[in-house]
């Protein structure tokens, strides 16, 4: 928590102002019992009507200042308090931003969006309460008892004891109900988890008639967390009356006690009322006090994932003497002896492969789930770095490029089409943002997503949801291909961005996509062989390393990887006919739908 | 989002003190602090709600009885705290005068025992009399001068056991009063948890088709909770609040008029400069809120789409989208928090000029003799605790509209339609042999949108059926009409001649086994998870059903084998194993007929080709419908339907769809081999 206290720095004025606007509530505060002690001893007792009406107004002014500095507090420290998130929270995404892979897999997803929202969020909760209540209680809880000490020293002591009984009391119960806390809070999760499972399991559950059975899940899920939670609350029902009590008695004990010391001629009446008045306040300080002990340590644990993020530096950066890329064209990707390990893993998961991805030729990864292919793809755009051996790109490493330049580069079409919120244009221009329309309307064209786009309401407009969750799978493949062309790449890489095509779209698509690539470098993961089945170069992964390079016929000849998988997805006589249906087909879509694509 | 209870104590802990001096830190509701949400119907949900409390209205009785009660103890110990002031003050002033009067008298003159004031003061010049008050005088003429007063401690012993006794029973009652409401309100919010889990069950899945599980979830634990919380705590804090609120105007007109009215003047300022804030500040928190929700949503999308952000270099776009709605989402977050927390100051301020009005009518009437020190003492005290329970009522209106619009979402789910009743239905088809006849059957997901027009089949015991077409085409529709998770619209589907409509639902699943894509399994152990369809098979079958499905190599390759618990996303064991583990369900259940999907997602090659064979195990002589993904599934299939946009459009089988030359063949010659998902 005090780690994060140092981007308090931008307001190191106001947190002064707000200091001194604390000291102004409290003095009004505390000011306010004298002038009735005043009342009581010098007005009432010598029943000067003067001198109650000249410190009531005193006491107005005073009571006014007050407010005005209240308000203050509670100003600045809204102020403060959303400020300092609002900081935070630009860092932590920005450093976020610029993670790689590695740092993002490190984390988790889920959680890097939980330490960007929830946990900033609570640490803003807790800082407004910290600015406008807890830092007056130390300020508030010392003055008062300096002023409570020298109206009647020799009942200070009532004071010490409340509290020290007060503390006790709430550490005791904390003691008790803490771990019950934790216990809680399983059994919340437990009880979300059954609901969970019973929602996501409907079909099979209905289908193997156990709708008892997750009943009496549910049902003890339930009875197990009724019980804690009747546990606990009772427990912490016992607070308020406690506290009332002690409040109370401590006033009794004052009067009963000032009483003897009046009796003796040691205290005055307005003083015993006023230094009541104090009790309170120091009172309710400690309590103040003790809530930062129970609320600190939670936002704590917020503020050390938020450090964790900030403190984390990407392992990918640019280089620093990044090699301009102006000088470097074409496309051509080469391999040279690269391993390949996960952080932190012992095995590799790619190991020494080599190969050349030329301009104008279509280079495909297959292999088995657990291959490597996708890892290899994502060495590419530096997602990771090698673990040893090199990646050129025109010749030059590709850790040598500035990132942006070394992107700028690339066309990259991921495996489930990710698409951002906005209209199907502001997704396209996403790969370009200076695309003209007719680039955007070009590259939708060759995606096959015009047909579709066109049946939308508002076309090109219209509007896409968070995640696209409004698009159909299919149809964020083909947006998500038409957001890589239209940045006109020197090499592209498809991620099994076919998989969510029905066959006739794939193969239009890739008949369409051939003008478009004509001299760039292209590079394919699939998972169905047809889709790859004409790629000028075929690269077999299995286990991480290279099992065999070649055309289709070739490696269905020579290696043995290969044919499994050929044949776990076609029959054999199926291979041998497949060839001739896809050349047919082509030429259907050639002559009845798309007859420019005869010219090329 | 389950609240924290840790947090929820740190704040209740804040806000019970109530007679400390200026009013105790955030003293606003809940509601106050936060957006708003109005339900749609409040009166007809109160109602609702009122009858869920029903069983415990003898509880709920007692609960407003010792909160009034403790209300009530709680509002008349200032006053015995003033009148004990008083008498301290009134011994006091006795003192004082003593020592004045004895100080005037020549330090030889003997009071003889009994002499009192009256007696005395005749000896004192009638300039000196004037001098002194005239209700001390009045005192001073009764006041025994033989002995020098002292404070009666004697008499404020019975003040404190008075006051004790009044504390500690109010301390009491207070506890009993929320013993009795946690568990009046725990009970409810089981009952409440309890009714929805049961209803989820009872639903049909035309329901859950049509809404994202996170929402029914939310109302298990949100709307639960909010609707819980309110029982626990506000009902008895309306309670307490008006008693409070009357109880302490009583208690006022008591000691005097006059103050009374010098300190309720204020009352309906801070009202209405309550109400108007709280008025103001929903504007800023509806603002906050909607940047909120546009930043996370952001957050979302961006780390979700992390690599394809960075590959189009996006991040500077990425990251000044970001401060902009930061910048937004700050604007309205301090006004709603600074709004939220004037509440506070003002509320404070309204307390303090209540203090110095009492204290300069007080001092005033107390000069002129109608009050004494100890009636201002007690005023203060009141004026106080009044400022609690303004806060309270002022917010409750707000409190009751967010409480009605999570118990409406309850209600609303509580009381949607569920699967139709088949008490009457008693059907039982023993040893069925697996025989489908689909008769005219006509369906929709939506009456007004028929998808399957008139579809008829017979198909006999033992044999296979494939059902294609496109990704979209509605191929799961087939098993859900089979199952009668829907029912069909007109026509009927017949199992060895019977009507499933005629029998229960639960029997007509149990002559089903069915291995779906979606491979659901529970936080529980393999052998479990394998038992879900029979849970008394003994672990000689288990195991028997899981070599059928060629699923026991693995399980024993694992730590615990069959007795490894699954965990909670089930990703300690492969895609492909939870597969043939479904498998093994659906071979232990032995039923009669069975329901396949084919697809495969993210499985490597070798466990492919054992789901493949564990599948053909399987099927071994049932009647099977297979969503069919490969080619060599659906030539050998006895029957193939053919579906596109919702319904069959053809059927036969393979040589004689191919001849048709229509849908099935221009599909086959696409080769849809793939396993693309549905």
């Amino acid at each position: 928590m005090l780690k994060l206290f140092k981007y308090l720095k931008p307001y190191t004025l106001q947190m002064i102002a707000l200091i001194a606007l604390v000291f102004g509530t409290v003095a009004a505060t505390l000011e306010l019992p004298d002038y009735m002690a005043a009342i009581i001893n010098d007005g009432i007792a010598k029943s000067d009507t003067g001198l109650i009406f000249h410190n009531g107004l005193l006491m107005l002014l005073i009571a006014l200042g007050g407010a005005v500095c209240t308000v203050g507090v509670g100003f600045l420290a809204s102020k403060i308090a959303t400020g300092f998130s609002r900081d935070i929270r630009n860092k932590v995404f920005s450093r976020v931003e610029s993670f790689s892979l590695v740092e993002i897999n490190k984390f988790s997803t889920a959680s890097l969006i939980t330490r960007s929202t929830n946990d900033i969020q609570q640490i803003q909760t807790v800082m407004v309460l910290l600015l406008r209540m807890v830092l007056q209680a130390p300020i508030m809880g010392i003055w008062a008892i300096f002023k409570a000490y020298h109206l009647a020293s020799s009942l200070s002591w009532i004071i010490a004891l409340a509290v020290a009984i007060l503390l006790g009391i709430i550490f005791v119960m904390f003691a008790v109900a803490l771990p019950k806390f934790k216990i809680l809070q399983k059994l919340v999760d437990r009880l979300n988890l059954v609901t969970r499972e019973n929602l996501t399991g409907l079909r099979v559950i209905r289908a193997f008639n156990n709708e008892k059975l997750e009943q009496a899940k549910f049902e003890k899920a339930n009875v197990d967390l009724t019980a804690t939670n009747l546990f606990v609350n009772r427990l912490m029902v016992v607070m308020q009356p406690v506290m009332m009590l002690i409040l109370n008695l401590t006033s009794v004990l004052i009067v009963w006690m000032g009483a003897g010391l009046i009796n003796s001629g040691n205290l005055e009446i307005g003083n015993m009322i006023a230094f009541i008045q104090y009790a309170m306040q120091i009172i309710m300080s400690f309590l103040m006090i003790s809530i930062v002990f129970i609320m600190v340590p939670r936002a704590s644990v917020s503020a050390e994932r938020i450090n964790e993020v900030i403190d984390t530096e990407p392992i990918i950066k640019d280089s620093k003497n990044p090699i301009s890329a102006k000088n470097f064209h074409g496309g051509v990707v080469e391999f040279k002896n690269v391993t390949f390990c996960y952080p932190g893993a012992d095995t590799p998961v790619l190991e020494n492969i080599s190969f050349k991805a030329s301009p104008g030729e279509t280079t495909a990864f297959i292999g088995s789930t657990g291959s490597g292919k996708s890892t290899l793809i994502n060495l590419i755009p530096r997602f990771y770095d090698v673990s040893s051996g090199e990646i050129l790109l025109d010749g030059v490493d590709v850790r040598q490029y500035k990132l942006e330049d070394l992107y700028a580069k690339i066309g990259f079409i991921p495996q489930k089409g990710v698409l951002f919120s906005g209209t199907v244009e502001s997704n396209i221009k996403y790969g370009a943002p200076e695309a003209s329309n007719s680039e955007v309307k070009k590259s939708a064209e060759t995606s096959q997503a015009e047909e579709f786009i066109n049946n939308l309401e508002g076309k090109f407009n219209a509007p896409i949801a968070e995640g696209g969750a409004n698009v159909s799978g299919g149809q964020k493949q083909r947006l998500s291909i038409a957001r890589a062309i239209v940045r006109k790449p020197e090499i592209y890489i498809f991620d099994d961005s076919f998989s969510a095509l029905d066959f006739k779209t794939d193969a239009m698509l890739r008949q369409a996509l051939k003008g478009e690539t004509q001299n760039k470098t292209v590079l394919i993961v699939a998972q169905r062989i047809s889709t790859i089945l004409s790629a000028e170069k075929i690269i077999v992964l299995d286990d991480g390393k290279i099992a065999g390079v070649g055309i289709h016929q070739q490696l269905l000849k020579d290696c043995d990887v290969y044919r499994e998988i050929a044949y776990s997805q076609l029959s054999e006589d199926e291979l041998e006919t497949y060839q001739i249906d896809v050349n047919r087909e082509k030429a259907e879509i050639e002559s009845k739908e798309n007859p420019s694509l005869l010219a090329t | 989002m389950s609240e924290d209870p840790k947090l929820q104590s740190a704040k209740t802990g804040a806000n019970q003190p109530k007679s400390a001096m200026p009013m105790g830190p955030g003293g606003a509701g809940r509601a106050a602090m936060a957006l708003v949400e109005k339900p749609k119907n409040f009166s007809a949900t109160m109602k609702k709600l009122v009858s869920y409390m029903k069983p415990f209205w003898i509880s709920i009785i007692f609960v407003f009885v010792f909160a009034i009660a403790s209300t009530v103890f709680a509002i008349a110990s200032p006053k015995i705290l003033g009148n004990m002031t008083n008498q301290v003050v009134s011994d006091f002033i006795d003192m004082k005068s003593y020592d004045q009067i004895i100080a005037i008298l020549p330090k030889t003159f003997k009071i003889a025992p009994g002499t009192t004031g009256a007696q005395l003061l005749q000896n004192v010049p009638p300039a000196r009399l004037a001098q002194i008050s005239s209700s001390i005088l009045d005192r001073l003429k009764s006041l025994d001068f033989s002995v020098r007063p002292q404070i009666n401690f004697g008499k404020l012993k019975y003040f404190v056991i008075e006051l004790l006794l009044l504390y500690i029973l109010s301390a009491l009652f207070s506890y009993i009063q929320g013993w009795i409401m946690t568990g009046v309100s725990q009970k409810i919010t089981y009952q409440f948890r309890r009714d929805i889990s049961e209803k989820i069950n009872r639903l049909p899945l035309t329901y859950f088709d049509k809404r994202t599980f996170g929402e029914t979830l939310s109302r298990v634990t949100n709307d639960v909770d909010t609707v819980s919380q309110t029982l626990n705590q506000s009902l008895t804090q309306i309670v307490t609040s008006i008693t409070m609120i009357i109880g302490i105007v009583i208690m006022m007109f008591t000691i005097s008029w006059q103050m009374t009215l010098v300190s309720l003047v204020l009352v309906p300022l801070s009202f209405i400069l309550i109400a108007v804030i709280i008025k103001k500040s929903q504007h800023y928190f509806k603002e906050q809120q909607d940047s909120l929700g546009e930043l996370n949503g952001h957050i979302e999308e961006m780390y979700a789409g992390h690599n394809v952000m960075r590959v189009f270099n996006g991040q500077q776009r990425s990251i000044e989208k970001f401060e902009k709605i930061n910048t937004k989402l700050f604007s309205s977050a301090w006004m709603s928090q600074f709004l939220s927390g004037l509440m506070m100051p003002i509320m404070t301020f309204v307390g303090n000029l209540g203090f110095v009005g009492v204290s300069v009518v007080g001092g005033w009437l107390a000069i002129k003799g109608t009050i004494q020190i100890g009636d201002i003492q007690a005023f203060i005290q009141y004026v106080n605790q009044f400022n609690q329970p303004i806060v309270q009522t002022a917010s409750i209106a707000n409190v009751m509209q967010s409480t009605a619009a999570a118990a409406e979402r309850v209600f609303e789910f509580l009381d949607e339609k569920e699967e139709s009743a088949e008490d009457e239905k008693n059907i039982v088809l023993e040893g069925s042999k697996g025989a489908v006849d689909f008769n005219k059957v006509v369906f929709g997901y939506n009456p007004d949108k028929i998808i399957i027009k008139d579809f008829s089949a017979d198909i006999k015991p033992g044999q296979r059926i494939a059902i294609v077409g496109p990704t979209g085409a509605g191929k799961t529709t087939i098993v859900n009409l089979l199952m009668r998770f829907y029912d069909v619209n007109k026509g009927a589907i017949k199992i060895d001649g019977v009507d499933t409509r005629d029998m229960k639902r639960a029997e007509v699943r149990k002559l089903f086994g069915m291995v779906l894509q979606d491979t659901w399994l529970f936080n529980g152990t393999i052998r479990e998870n394998i038992a879900y369809g029979k849970p008394d098979a003994t672990d000689e079958e288990i195991v028997a059903a899981a070599q059928a499905a060629h699923a026991d190599h693995f399980i024993h390759a694992l730590p615990q084998g069959y007795g490894l618990e699954l965990n909670e996303e089930a990703d300690n064991i492969s895609q492909g194993e939870k597969q043939l583990l479904t498998i093994a369900r659906a071979m232990l259940a032995k039923t009669p007929m069975l329901i396949l999907d084919e697809a495969t997602s993210s499985v490597d090659t070798r466990t492919e080709l054992l789901i493949q064979k564990a599948m053909e195990n399987l099927m071994k002589g049932k009647t099977s419908f297979v969503i069919a993904h490969r080619l060599s599934t659906i030539r050998d299939a006895d029957l193939i339907l053919v579906m596109n946009d919702g319904n069959i459009v053809e059927q036969g089988n393979h040589k004689e769809l191919l001849a048709k030359n229509g849908f099935y063949a221009s599909l086959y010659n696409s080769q849809f081999v793939a396993g693309s998902a549905e």
